[in-house]
């Protein structure tokens, strides 16, 4: 059944409407009597800070949770839909934000776990290569996950949902990670799919994105829903302060800070072998960066951003003490702990288990990054008063929304923890901090504190290395910036002679490059 | 005369590494849901009881392996809800089952030490048993032999090409995924699990009624943990595990054999040739250790809770 079939169906109701949705987790009123009405091909935003409870509700939605109290009508049918695979056969999609893949399995594994009914997984290929090419969304059916870029990633999760001929598609977050090429794809592929009739319930932080998008949106703060709304007839700064609630103050992040005196981080013909499986190497890779100055590397997630992550950390050493001058001191094959004692700060993209040790309290993880600038420790004992004293210093500083120091750090939300992530290394104020996405995943509120941090850091004197796949991000705080592609940094540019399409040409333009050197047997 | 040494040798060989495959292909499939189960060689040691007992009351070694699955199973749920539903600690859980179940078979065979019971008898297949060596080694053992390889066999294809086998991969793979996919992962594991216990059962009953067919205490070894160890040496996959199993096997023939030369060499030594005969090969082996990552299930060992 195509989408475009159903709309003679139940014309008059809305597609989805929820009713007075009550869901209560220990602490908080995640959802509190929201309503929410998604009309038949109507492309829809859900917006809203982190712990808003959009995801909440997207999950009860998708049968993942159960609300307390409220009514779901699917197309004017009071229904409980009790389980994922139940919403899948009401015919509701979802994309992840993070997504739910499996990392060793095939694409075509992959999509097939996907789908209940055994006949929808009869002649499975062929139907993935019948909805890739009439959706513009190339996919190789027999790669490995763990070997495929976030955007291709991104397209496995919509193929699985489209090949079950969805009414209504979930989509988290979609475009956090993709090139300006793909978001316009992707934007493409969802416009087809409204024009056959399938509404898009659509989640994100970016409020252009939207404004270009979505005919209707949904705003949420604290649980409950605070405007409802055409996005198309506001500002993206209207929106911003619907959603936060105070005025937002517009800022010229670049102009408050500026280099000064001499070079602080030098990286000159930096070339590493990655140590992961499917990773990159990094070839002759040369940049250097002033006081006072932040300096943004852009590209597509996988062109060795993570291992030039590690390389500046000292997880991976370099070949030779000179490929790498913290503050004009060798320090090419000195470990992380002796380059933090130099005043290095690092914080690497991955939260949950690179960034933060999830099962230990906000205190514990604030002591493994700052306890020796911090000097939380003496002896090898950790001195527990000044540990949790700096703990409850970043979550004042950055408004970390948390039960205190003694928290779990996975108790938190992803937005929360990057604030205390961030905040953690900030404090210490670091010679040189070297940072990576940190943003993804968080709202606009939480995002404008992230930057006004980082731009406070480098007026106080700090050379900063943004590693971002948001060029929005990049543009709006750095100086010079440089694309990362296929393991090459490009030259260095200034941010005024940079625009989104010469980027996204340099990130695009080698990602050919690198799909070449894959072919290659490892 | 050297003909028959060889199909002697052989089927010692076979003998040996018959239990092996049978527990370590049961792990592998426990493994590959996610969970890490090293209570092996106490699921085993309570088989090893349950069917040796049964099968001497009964005068039935059949009834008496069916009995040692049904033991192993019922083992194995207490590992089951401790760690799954109850979220203990895995590996400690899994000790802890194996010291039991050394205890517990102990305790159930005290009366049973020096008693001998009907054991297995070889099954000759027609025909193909008539082949010289082959033969003898291959087609005329006891149904358990023959019961090894068609399971591994069974579950290579199970895990390889049935949707329900690419489901128990995945929920080993992320658990998170398949549970916002809305599969049942502590139901997958629960029968992974069970399916673990009643191997490591019948491996048991191998020993106890094939092996050495009279009750002593600690019958099986420490062949549950080199069944282990293979697991992981074989990094995963079933026809691996056939070669580790059959190296080990190797190993052991080739230690009786050299105590029966009459070599001065000490024989606790000799005794513990096989198992440090397979570990170092484990070692040498696993260095390649981006392949091991690879194929190790990513969730294994860790503990599951569904949040919402």
């Amino acid at each position: 059944m195509a989408p475009g079939l159903n709309r003679s169906v139940a014309e008059d109701a809305p597609l989805l409407a929820l009713r007075g949705i009550v869901k209560q987790f220990p602490g908080t009123l995640a959802n509190d009597h929201v309503d929410l009405t998604i009309g038949q091909g109507e492309i829809h935003a859900l917006l809203g800070e982190n712990g808003a409870g959009k995801s909440t509700l997207v999950k009860i939605i998708y049968g993942v949770m159960k609300p307390d109290a409220g009514s779901l009508r699917w197309r004017g049918q009071e229904v409980a839909i009790n389980s994922p695979a139940q919403a899948r056969a009401l015919g509701i999609g979802m994309v992840f934000q993070h997504f739910s893949l499996f990392e060793a399995l095939t694409v075509s594994e992959n999509i097939a776990l996907g789908l209940n009914d055994p006949k929808d997984r009869e002649n499975l290929e062929g139907r993935i290569a019948e909805i890739s090419s009439r959706y513009g969304l190339p996919l190789g059916p027999h790669k490995a996950v763990h070997d495929l870029s976030v955007g291709e990633r991104q397209r496995i999760e919509i193929v699985r949902c489209l090949l079950q001929n969805p009414k209504l598609l979930i989509m988290d977050e979609p475009t956090s990670v993709l090139t300006p090429q793909e978001v316009q794809a992707l934007f493409a592929t969802l416009r087809r799919l409204r024009a056959e009739g399938c509404s898009i319930l659509y989640i994100s932080h970016k409020l252009e994105e939207i404004r270009s998008l979505c005919e209707a949106a949904t705003i949420m703060r604290l649980g409950k829903v605070v405007a409802q709304c055409d996005p198309r007839e506001k500002t993206a700064r209207e929106l911003a302060e619907l959603m936060i609630s105070a005025k937002l103050k517009t800022q010229d992040y670049s102009q408050k800070h500026s280099a000064q005196g001499p070079e602080r981080l030098v990286v000159s013909k930096l070339t590493i072998r990655s140590n992961q499986q499917f990773g990159t190497d990094l070839k002759e890779i040369s940049f250097a960066v002033k006081g006072g100055e932040i300096f943004g590397i852009a590209g597509i997630a996988g062109n060795g951003q993570s291992e030039l992550m590690d390389a500046l950390s000292g997880e991976i050493p370099a070949g030779a003490p000179g490929n790498i001058l913290l503050d004009g001191a060798p320090v090419g094959l000195e470990r992380p702990r002796a380059r933090r004692r130099r005043g290095g700060c690092f914080l690497p993209e991955e939260r949950n288990g690179h960034g933060a040790v999830g099962g230990m309290s906000l205190a514990e993880n604030g002591f493994l990054s700052a306890h020796i600038r911090g000097a939380l420790g003496r002896f090898g004992l950790i001195n527990r008063r000044r540990t949790q004293e700096f703990a409850a210093k970043v979550i004042s500083t950055f408004d970390v929304r948390t039960t205190g120091p003694l928290a779990e750090a996975r108790s938190l939300s992803g937005g929360n923890l990057q604030k205390f992530l961030v905040g953690r290394e900030v404090l210490q104020q670091p010679g040189v901090l070297v940072i990576s996405q940190p943003t993804w995943g968080v709202d606009a509120g939480a995002a404008a504190a992230i930057y006004e941090a980082l731009v406070a850091l480098a007026q106080a004197g700090t050379a900063i290395v943004l590693i971002s796949q948001d060029l929005d991000e990049i543009l709006l705080l750095c100086d010079r910036i440089a694309v990362i592609a296929a393991g090459r940094l490009s030259e260095a540019m200034d941010v005024k002679d940079a625009t989104i399409e010469r980027i996204g040409l340099l990130m695009g333009g080698t990602q050919t490059g690198r799909e070449e050197e894959h072919v290659v047997p490892a | 005369m050297i003909l028959s040494m060889v199909t002697t040798l052989a089927m010692s060989v076979v003998a040996a590494s018959t239990p092996l495959l049978i527990a370590a292909s049961g792990e592998l499939v426990a493994e590959k849901s996610g969970v890490l189960n090293l209570g092996v060689e106490g699921m085993m040691l309570v088989g090893a009881i349950a069917g040796f007992a049964t099968a001497h009351h009964s005068g039935s070694a059949m009834l008496g392996v069916g009995v040692a699955a049904l033991a192993g199973i019922g083992i194995a749920m207490i590992f089951a809800m401790l760690s799954l539903s109850f979220l203990a600690n895995q590996v400690a859980t899994g000790l802890a089952l194996t010291i039991f179940g050394h205890g517990f078979a102990a305790l159930l065979g005290a009366g049973y030490v020096g008693i001998s019971a009907p054991v297995l008898h070889p099954i000759a297949i027609p025909l193909l048993s008539a082949i010289p060596v082959l033969g003898p080694v291959l087609f005329d053992e006891n149904i358990l032999v023959y019961f090894a390889f068609i399971m591994l066999a069974v579950i290579a294809w199970f895990l390889n090409k049935t949707h329900a086998g690419l489901i128990l991969r995945a929920v080993g793979d992320s658990h998170d995924a398949a549970h916002a996919m809305g599969y049942p992962v502590l139901r997958i594991r629960y029968a992974a699990v069970a399916f673990g216990g009643a191997m490591a059962g019948i491996a048991g009953a191998y020993f106890s009624l094939f092996y050495s067919p009279l009750w002593s205490q600690d019958l099986t070894a420490g062949r549950g943990w080199i069944a282990l160890a293979l697991v992981v040496f074989s990094a995963w996959r079933p026809l691996w595990l056939l070669v580790g199993a059959y190296l080990f096997g190797g190993i052991t023939f080739f230690s009786l054999y050299v105590q029966g030369l009459g070599i001065s060499v000490p024989s606790p030594l000799v005794s513990a040739l096989p198992y440090v005969g397979t570990v170092l090969v484990l070692v040498l082996i696993s260095r390649d250790a981006r392949r091991i990552r690879l194929n190790q299930p990513a969730c294994l060992g860790k503990y599951f809770h569904a949040t919402a």
